[in-house]
C-alpha cells in the first residue's frame, strides 16, 4: 500500500507553506472581486427556482392529464434540485453572507429537505469540512452505515450495503437528516439526551411540514381545482325556459345532481392521487440526483483517505492538500454544474467552502496550475466514470478484504487543458 | 444575522391570509413568491421605491421614496434606517427624514450630503436612479417638537444638521407653527446652502419666521455668545440644535452656564469615528476563531479593524443605532468612540461599529 500513501510526502514544510499562501491568495482575490455580478447570479438562480416551482405546481393542478403530470413532475424535481444543491447547500455554507442580505444568509436560511439547517451546518460545514476524509473523524466517510474505504473493518452487516444503498438513494434526504443526528455518538452515549431530543424535535417538525406540503396540501389544492373546473366545464346545457318549467312543476332532478357530484368526487380523488404521486416522484428524482452527485464527491477511486496519525500537527498547507486530494470533481456542461450545485467542482469547494459556487469554474484553472507545479493530483472525470467507481466500491467492500485502488498520480496539465 | 428592514404595516387580514397559506410554501413563504411579481409586496421587511432624486446645493441630494405600504408616519426630526444595495452588498445608514409627515402624495425623503470617501452617501447623491428598491428600517429618534407650542422656537443648525429641522419647518409652515421662530443656520459658502432657497422663501412668506444665515467662510464661525445679538431672548425659547459635535458641545455648556439646559434639545450626527485627533492609544483586536490579530489604531472601530484584516464582520448602520454588528468581547478594554469613555469588558456584547480597542481586546465571532 506504500504506493498510495501520502500523495504529498514529496513536499517540504516550506513548500506546503508556500502552497498555502498561493491558495489563500486565490481566496482573497475572489473575495475582493465579489460584487453586483455575483449578486445578480444568485438572485437569478433563486428567481429561476421559484418560477420553475410555480410552473410545476400549476401544471400539477391538471395532474390527471399525462402530459401535465410529466411536465409538472419534471419542473418540480428540477426546482427541488436547484433549491437543495445550488441554493440551499451553498447559502448554508455562508457563501453569500458577504452580501449582508437578510433574506439570503446562512443564519436565516432554511431548505426544502428533511435536515434542519442548524443540524446540517454542524455535521456538514463543521465536522465534514474540517475533518474531511480522516478515518474515524469524518462521519461522511460511508455515513456510518457503509464500508466505503478498505481501511474500515468489515462486519457482516455490510453484506447488505448494496441493498440499503438503493434505499438510501431513493430516500436520501431522510438518511441525511438521521445522519446529522450522529447515531454513532448516541449509541456510544457521547451525546447528551437533551441534544438528541432537540434534534428529534427539529427533524419531526421538518418532516411534518414536508409531508403536509407535498402529500396533503398540494394534492388537495389540485383536487379542489380539478373539481371546480369539472363543475364549470361539464355543466349540462339547459335552456332557461326548461329550468323554469322544471321548477314550476316542482321537479328536482335529484338523480342528475347526485351523478354530477359523484363524478366531481371521483375527479377530485383521482387528481389528489395523481398530484400525490407526482410530488413523491419529484422527491425521489431529487434524492437520486443528490445522492449521485454527493457520493461522487469523495468516494471515487481517485480520492485519498487519511489516518488520524497522518494529520497530527497538520499545517494550513497540509489542510489544503488534504482537501485537494480527498475530493473529486465531475466534468460537465454549465447546465450540469448548475444542477449539481457546482459540486462538480468538489475540489474547489473543499478548498474554499465559503466561496460563492459560481466562482469555482473561474478558479479551477488556477487550482490545476498549482497541482501541476507541486506535483499533486487533480481528481476529476465524467459522471459515468465517477459514479461507476463509487458503486463498484460499494459492491466490492460489502465483502471482506479489498485494496486501496490505484491512484492517477500527479496532475500533468494534459487532457483537461487541451479540452479547454 | 444581517440587518433587516422594519415590519411593514400590512393589514391584519393580509397577514392572516399569508400565514394560513404558509404551510403550502414551507420553508419559503408566500411572500417569497409574491415578491417575484413586485418586491414591494413583501411583508417580511418594508421596502420602498425611489421615485425621484433632486440635487440640492452643497453636494447633497433629496431622495424621494415611495414606501411599499402606507407610510407608518414619523415625527418631524426623527430618522430612518435606510438600506441600499451597492455593488452587491447591503449597506445601512441612518438618515434624518426631511419630508413633512403630512405629505399628501405619501412620499418620504432623506437628504444625504456626499461624504468624500464614503460608500452610501456618494451612491445616493450620484448613482441612485428612480425605480431602485431600497429597504426601510424603524423610525427612531427623540429629537422632536413639543406636543404644544406655547413658547417661541430657536433652531441652531450647521451644514447637514439642517436635515431634521427641515422636516420640522415643513411640518410647521402650513399651520400657525411659524409665528415665533428664529433659525440660526451656518454654512460654509453662500451658494452651497442646502435648502437655501426654501429657507429664504419661508423667511419671506412668514412674518414670524426669521432666518439668520451665517456664511462661515466669510463671517467666521458661529459661537453661542453670538446669540445675544442674533436672538436676545434665546433663554426663553425652546431650542433645537443639530450640527457638528463641537457646535453641540459649545451650545450645551453655554446653556448649562447661562440658560436652562432643559430647553436645549440636540441631535448628534456622525458619531465621530476615526480622524487624526482621535483620543486613546488604540490597540489590537484578537479574533479567537481565526487565530488572528488585527491592528486597531486610535479612533478605529473594532468593526473596521476586523474588516481591514479580512474578517467577515457583521455590520449594519455603522453609527451605533441598529445593533447588527454586536459581538461578544471576551476580555479587554474598549473605548466608546462617541463619548471617549473607556471601559473594561469581560464576556460582554458590544457594538463593534462605535467602539475601538484600548490595548489588547479579544473578540468572539
Amino acid at each position: 500500500m506504500t504506493a498510495t500513501e501520502h500523495p504529498f510526502a514529496h513536499l517540504s514544510e516550506n513548500q506546503l507553506a508556500e502552497l498555502a499562501r498561493e491558495f489563500d491568495a486565490i481566496h482573497d482575490q475572489v473575495r475582493a472581486d465579489l460584487g453586483e455580478r455575483d449578486r445578480r447570479y444568485i438572485k437569478g438562480v433563486i428567481r429561476l427556482h421559484r418560477q420553475i416551482a410555480v410552473a410545476g405546481r400549476a401544471l400539477l393542478l391538471g395532474s390527471r392529464s399525462k402530459v401535465a403530470w410529466t411536465a409538472g413532475t419534471g419542473c418540480l424535481a428540477i426546482a427541488k434540485i436547484l433549491e437543495n444543491m445550488e441554493i440551499g447547500h451553498n447559502v448554508l455554507h455562508g457563501q453569500w453572507d458577504w452580501m449582508n442580505d437578510p433574506c439570503i444568509h446562512s443564519s436565516t436560511w432554511d431548505w426544502d429537505t428533511a435536515s434542519t439547517a442548524a443540524a446540517w451546518k454542524h455535521s456538514h460545514n463543521y465536522i465534514h469540512h474540517t475533518y474531511t476524509n480522516i478515518r474515524g473523524k469524518d462521519k461522511d466517510l460511508g455515513y456510518e452505515i457503509m464500508r466505503i474505504d478498505p481501511h474500515q473493518k468489515w462486519h457482516p452487516a455490510y453484506l447488505a450495503q448494496p441493498l440499503y444503498n438503493l434505499l438510501l438513494m431513493a430516500f436520501f434526504e431522510w438518511g441525511v437528516a438521521v445522519h446529522d443526528m450522529d447515531v454513532e455518538a448516541i449509541r456510544a452515549g457521547e451525546k447528551p439526551m437533551k441534544d438528541v431530543w432537540h434534534d428529534i424535535k427539529g427533524i419531526s417538525g421538518k418532516a411534518r411540514d414536508q409531508i403536509l406540503k407535498d402529500y396533503v396540501g398540494w394534492p388537495l389544492v389540485s383536487a379542489l381545482a380539478a373539481t371546480a373546473v369539472g363543475r364549470l366545464v361539464h355543466r349540462e346545457p339547459r335552456s332557461r325556459a326548461r329550468v323554469l318549467a322544471d321548477r314550476a312543476r316542482g321537479r328536482r332532478r335529484k338523480g342528475a345532481v347526485r351523478a354530477r357530484l359523484a363524478a366531481a368526487r371521483a375527479e377530485g380523488a383521482g387528481t389528489f392521487a395523481a398530484t400525490f404521486w407526482a410530488d413523491f416522484t419529484a422527491n425521489i428524482i431529487r434524492n437520486l440526483w443528490a445522492h449521485s452527485i454527493i457520493f461522487c464527491g469523495h468516494f471515487p477511486d481517485q480520492t485519498y483517505t487519511f489516518s488520524q496519525d497522518e494529520v497530527r500537527d497538520e499545517t494550513r498547507g497540509g489542510w489544503y492538500v488534504r482537501q485537494l486530494v480527498g475530493a473529486a470533481n465531475i466534468t460537465g456542461s454549465p447546465l450540469f454544474h448548475l444542477l449539481s450545485g457546482n459540486l462538480g467542482y468538489q475540489v474547489e469547494h473543499h478548498l474554499f467552502p465559503d466561496m460563492p459556487s459560481s466562482r469555482y469554474a473561474e478558479i479551477a484553472s488556477q487550482v490545476r496550475e498549482i497541482c501541476r507545479r507541486y506535483g499533486l493530483p487533480y481528481n476529476t472525470g465524467p459522471l459515468s466514470k465517477q459514479l461507476g467507481t463509487v458503486h463498484r466500491t460499494i459492491l466490492r467492500l460489502a465483502f471482506p478484504g479489498g485494496k486501496v485502488r490505484p491512484k492517477p498520480g500527479p496532475y500533468r496539465g494534459d487532457e483537461l487543458e487541451r479540452a479547454a | 444575522m444581517a440587518e433587516v428592514g422594519m415590519r411593514p404595516p400590512a393589514s391584519p387580514l393580509r397577514r392572516r391570509a399569508l400565514r394560513a397559506l404558509r404551510w403550502l410554501f414551507t420553508p419559503l413563504r408566500p411572500d417569497d413568491y409574491l415578491e417575484l411579481i413586485n418586491p414591494l409586496w413583501s411583508t417580511r421587511e418594508l421596502r420602498g421605491r425611489v421615485e425621484r432624486v433632486e440635487p440640492e446645493r452643497g453636494g447633497a441630494a433629496t431622495v424621494l421614496i415611495r414606501p411599499g405600504f402606507d407610510w407608518v408616519g414619523h415625527r418631524p426630526g426623527q430618522y430612518v434606517r435606510l438600506g441600499v444595495v451597492i455593488d452587491g452588498v447591503h449597506h445601512w445608514r441612518a438618515y434624518s427624514l426631511t419630508s413633512s409627515p403630512d405629505r399628501a402624495d405619501g412620499l418620504i425623503s432623506v437628504t444625504p450630503k456626499r461624504v468624500d470617501g464614503g460608500v452610501v452617501s456618494p451612491f445616493l447623491v450620484d448613482r441612485v436612479h428612480p425605480g431602485e428598491v431600497v429597504r426601510l428600517g424603524e423610525v427612531e429618534g427623540s429629537f422632536t417638537l413639543p406636543d404644544r407650542l406655547d413658547r417661541g422656537l430657536l433652531f441652531v443648525t450647521a451644514g447637514s444638521g439642517i436635515t431634521p429641522v427641515m422636516s420640522m419647518l415643513r411640518h410647521l409652515a402650513p399651520g400657525p407653527g411659524l409665528r415665533d421662530v428664529v433659525h440660526v443656520h451656518s454654512a460654509r459658502e453662500a451658494d452651497g446652502v442646502t435648502f437655501g432657497d426654501e429657507l429664504a422663501a419661508l423667511d419671506e412668506q412668514h412674518q414670524g419666521f426669521r432666518l439668520e444665515l451665517r456664511i462661515t467662510g466669510e463671517d467666521g464661525r458661529f459661537t453661542p455668545a453670538d446669540l445675544d445679538t442674533l436672538c436676545p431672548d434665546w433663554r426663553e425659547r425652546e431650542t433645537y440644535a443639530c450640527g457638528p459635535g463641537e457646535l453641540l458641545d459649545a451650545l450645551q455648556s453655554h446653556w448649562k452656564r447661562h440658560g436652562d439646559a432643559g430647553r436645549l434639545h440636540h441631535e448628534r450626527f456622525q458619531p465621530i469615528v476615526g480622524g487624526e485627533d482621535a483620543e486613546g492609544s488604540g490597540g489590537t483586536v484578537r479574533f479567537a476563531h481565526r487565530n488572528l490579530d488585527a491592528d486597531c489604531p486610535p479612533g478605529t472601530p473594532i468593526l473596521v479593524a476586523g474588516e481591514n484584516a479580512g474578517v467577515d464582520m457583521p455590520f449594519g448602520c455603522r453609527v451605533g443605532v441598529c445593533h447588527t454588528c454586536v459581538l461578544p468581547i471576551r476580555e479587554g478594554r474598549i473605548r466608546d468612540l462617541r463619548t471617549n469613555a473607556v471601559s473594561e469588558k469581560h464576556n460582554e456584547i458590544v457594538r463593534t461599529c462605535v467602539h475601538g480597542a484600548e490595548g489588547r481586546v479579544t473578540v468572539e465571532l
